[in-house]
């Protein structure tokens, strides 16, 4: 009863904590603007099993990528242990879910195996960050603390993996010992179990309890870094492939403001009439964190800084300063920073600080190609150049600021209708005395 | 050799003439100024004579898109632009378009609708791989003596529209010597002009985007780079003077060489 009693009041602890966070961050939301409607639910089922649960874009480097599902598949597998252990924590039963029979074992036997490929992948995944010289995991966005908060999740994944292992062999081991029948299949943890050859049921018995409480501990303050942490995506990254823009990449998202303000100038009739609202007009494009849309927010939470984007862009490739990952971690950062400020005083706060120009320079936004490389690439379907562009808009558009070679182009465009300086009475001349050998008639 | 004059027919001629040709083709800002690009809208309108298609261009009223002011962040001027390109198709009741440039198809394909403007839109290398699925356009096999060919795929084809098979499906039908670069469909490398990039001057790098791509060309060891964008091609024959290589390497656009290889 004692035992149960503490383990809801940690759960209880960790619940109200993760509530906390997640509230706070929900609340940054309203900030934001709106992006598209989430229709099509048939769709976003669709990409989620393929882009999530498939990992197909993960694939795209087959061999990290294969360590990657598998620490994927191996979470979606061990969390229905981590619910029973919960389940198991609170009622004060043992393996509860031992009901489901053979379907049991099954999970349990996958989860053990998983729990091995897993530690695995993460040896290999800490130890390029530590001792290999891996390009796409620097750049100027990567700061000391951005590779610690890295290492730090990986170590805790590692520790999880170690301390469910040691539960199920302790567990096997305890029964073995005890002649009691075990309940579920442990095929990875009977190998571990099969070297030890000495000791007692009650320190095995210590064992099981003791990896159990370590785990579930660890799961409870997992849960509550992560929201702090690049590796929010643990979180978030199925949430965002199931809300992922559907469009073609190269469909940019059409601004309805500005239409209403082309059609009222195009049309002779409401030409000169007055504005018909009265409230202030919204800010074309993206200065802030507040202008970004929550789609933008949301990619920027469940980023996980592989840098997979970066690696791929153009851009960057040659030496320059843009860096899509990085675009994704400064709207995040700057929420963070101003998301508070505006809670306390209202969405009309001003800081003297923005997200443009604080975070993300001008010389980053013009580098940009919109070749779609970034996007194609990220593994989680966030969507870099439509966040690019709404920057681009509102330097074009409130404050009339790009390099001069644009504004020339903007203005060919307006007198000549051509980017460059010529004259539509010139747009036939690539057809004059065309022929053609007659040969085939 | 006997040849035949081609007219261009223009819409408004046309319709002066209550005639309403299938298809709009769109040349495209490159195609009628680009002195190099203006050889490629000559000999896909050779092709569109050869197989005897129902077009017309608009000529002189014939516009900018708006593209590359969108990119650039103009949405202003690319929705003005926009709404006269939508209200002149309207005027001469356009149904389908052509269009070589990928920027223009794109725009045309994904977002013009959102202010009305709904066409079937079709890039000319669809329209002539299934001409030539169709067998309507027959390319003689051995008339490019197989040369090496490799293909760089535009963005605004490739992952902005998921256009990789068709310019392919050409390809091997015009050599069997179809050479990949290593970076290729979904993962090919800009040649650095998108975004309008191609009006402006790079930011400060260590090295200028199409340099890196005509790089990855170049690795094929393929004696003719084939493009389907007027801005690809412009930024890979640059790469070519560059690398001191446009006497060896030439770099042809996909219709220019079907018209090659049919001889028109």
């Amino acid at each position: 009863m004692t035992t149960q009693l503490i383990f809801a009041i940690t759960l209880l602890v960790t619940l109200g904590a993760f509530a906390y966070t997640i509230s706070r961050i929900v609340s940054f939301f309203k900030f934001t603007r709106p992006a598209f409607p989430i229709k099509d639910i048939g769709k976003r089922i669709n990409v989620m099993i393929t882009v999530a649960f498939g990992q197909t874009k993960i694939f795209r480097r087959p061999v990290i990528g294969m360590f990657h599902a598998f620490v994927f598949w191996g979470f979606c597998i061990i969390i229905f242990g981590s619910i029973e252990m919960v389940i198991d924590g609170l009622t004060g039963t043992v393996r509860v879910l031992k009901f489901l029979g053979p379907v049991y074992n099954i999970i349990m036997a996958s989860g053990d195996i998983f729990a091995l490929l897993v530690a695995i992948s993460i040896v290999i995944f800490l130890s390029r960050r530590l001792f290999f010289h891996i390009k796409r995991f620097e750049g100027i966005e990567m700061k000391k603390i951005t590779h610690i908060d890295a290492n730090i999740a990986l170590s805790i994944i590692l520790l999880l993996m170690i301390s469910l292992l040691a539960m199920n062999t302790g567990y096997i081991e305890y029964k073995s010992i005890t002649g009691e029948p075990t309940v579920g299949l442990f095929p990875v943890s009977s190998v571990i179990a099969g070297f030890i050859t000495h000791g007692q049921a009650e320190s095995f018995r210590l064992m099981y309890e003791a990896s159990w409480w370590t785990h579930i501990l660890l799961i409870f303050l997992f849960a509550n870094i992560l929201p702090y942490s690049k590796h929010f995506h643990v979180f978030l990254s199925i949430p965002n492939v199931f809300l992922s823009r559907l469009d073609p990449l190269g469909k940019l998202p059409n601004m309805d403001n500005v239409s209403r303000e082309v059609k009222l100038m195009l049309d002779p009739n409401t030409a000169f009439a007055a504005a018909t609202s009265d409230l202030p007009p919204e800010r074309f494009g993206v200065k802030d964190a507040e202008d970004a849309s929550w789609k933008n927010y949301f990619d920027s939470l469940a980023c996980t800084q592989c840098g997979r984007c970066t690696s791929v862009c153009p851009a960057n490739i040659t030496g320059k300063k843009l860096s899509p990952r990085k675009v994704m971690m400064d709207l995040r950062a700057r929420m963070k920073e101003k998301g508070p400020l505006m809670i306390k005083n209202g969405r009309d706060f001003n800081d003297n600080r923005s997200l443009l120009r604080d975070y993300i320079s001008e010389e980053e936004l013009w580098a940009c190609t919109t070749c779609n490389a970034c996007a194609k690439e990220c593994p989680i379907n966030i969507n870099h150049p439509t966040l690019i562009v709404d920057m681009r808009r509102y330097l074009v558009m409130e404050e009339a600021s790009a390099p001069g070679e644009i504004k020339a182009l903007f203005n060919n465009i307006e007198n000549n209708g051509a980017p460059w300086q010529y004259s539509a009475e010139d747009r036939m001349l690539w057809a004059k005395d065309l022929e053609m050998k007659t040969h085939h008639v | 050799m006997e040849t035949r004059r081609i007219e261009v027919p223009v819409m408004a001629d046309l319709f002066a003439g209550g005639e309403k040709p299938e298809y709009l083709f769109w040349v495209g800002c490159a195609g009628a100024f680009d002195d190099r690009y203006k050889k490629v809208v000559r000999a896909f309108a050779k092709i569109l004579s050869h197989l005897n298609v129902s077009y017309a261009v608009l000529g002189k009223e014939e516009t900018c898109t708006g593209d590359p002011a969108r990119r650039a962040g103009n949405e202003m001027l690319y929705q003005m632009q926009a709404l006269q390109v939508i209200e002149l198709f309207r005027m001469y009741d356009v149904k389908k378009i052509i269009t070589i440039c990928p920027h223009c198809f794109n725009v045309f394909k994904n977002e013009y609708p959102d202010l009305g403007g709904k066409y079937e839109v079709i890039n000319y290398l669809q329209f002539l791989n299934t001409n030539i699925e169709e067998g309507k356009l027959k390319i003689d096999e051995a008339s490019l003596n197989n040369v090496s060919i490799t293909y760089h795929d535009p963005c605004y084809l490739g992952r902005a529209n998921d256009i990789y098979d068709e310019p392919r499906n050409i390809l091997k039908k015009l050599t069997g010597n179809l050479v990949e670069m290593h970076r290729i469909k979904s993962f090919a490398l800009c040649c650095g002009a998108g975004g309008a990039q191609m009006f402006k001057e790079a930011e400060k790098g260590d090295k200028e985007v199409f340099i890196e791509r005509t790089e990855d060309a170049l690795k094929t060891d393929a004696k003719v780079i084939a493009t389907a964008c007027p801005f690809c091609m412009t930024m890979l024959t640059d790469g070519l003077k560059y690398k001191n290589k446009e006497q060896e390497i030439r770099n042809l656009d996909i219709a220019e060489l079907i018209a090659q290889s049919i001889d028109l």
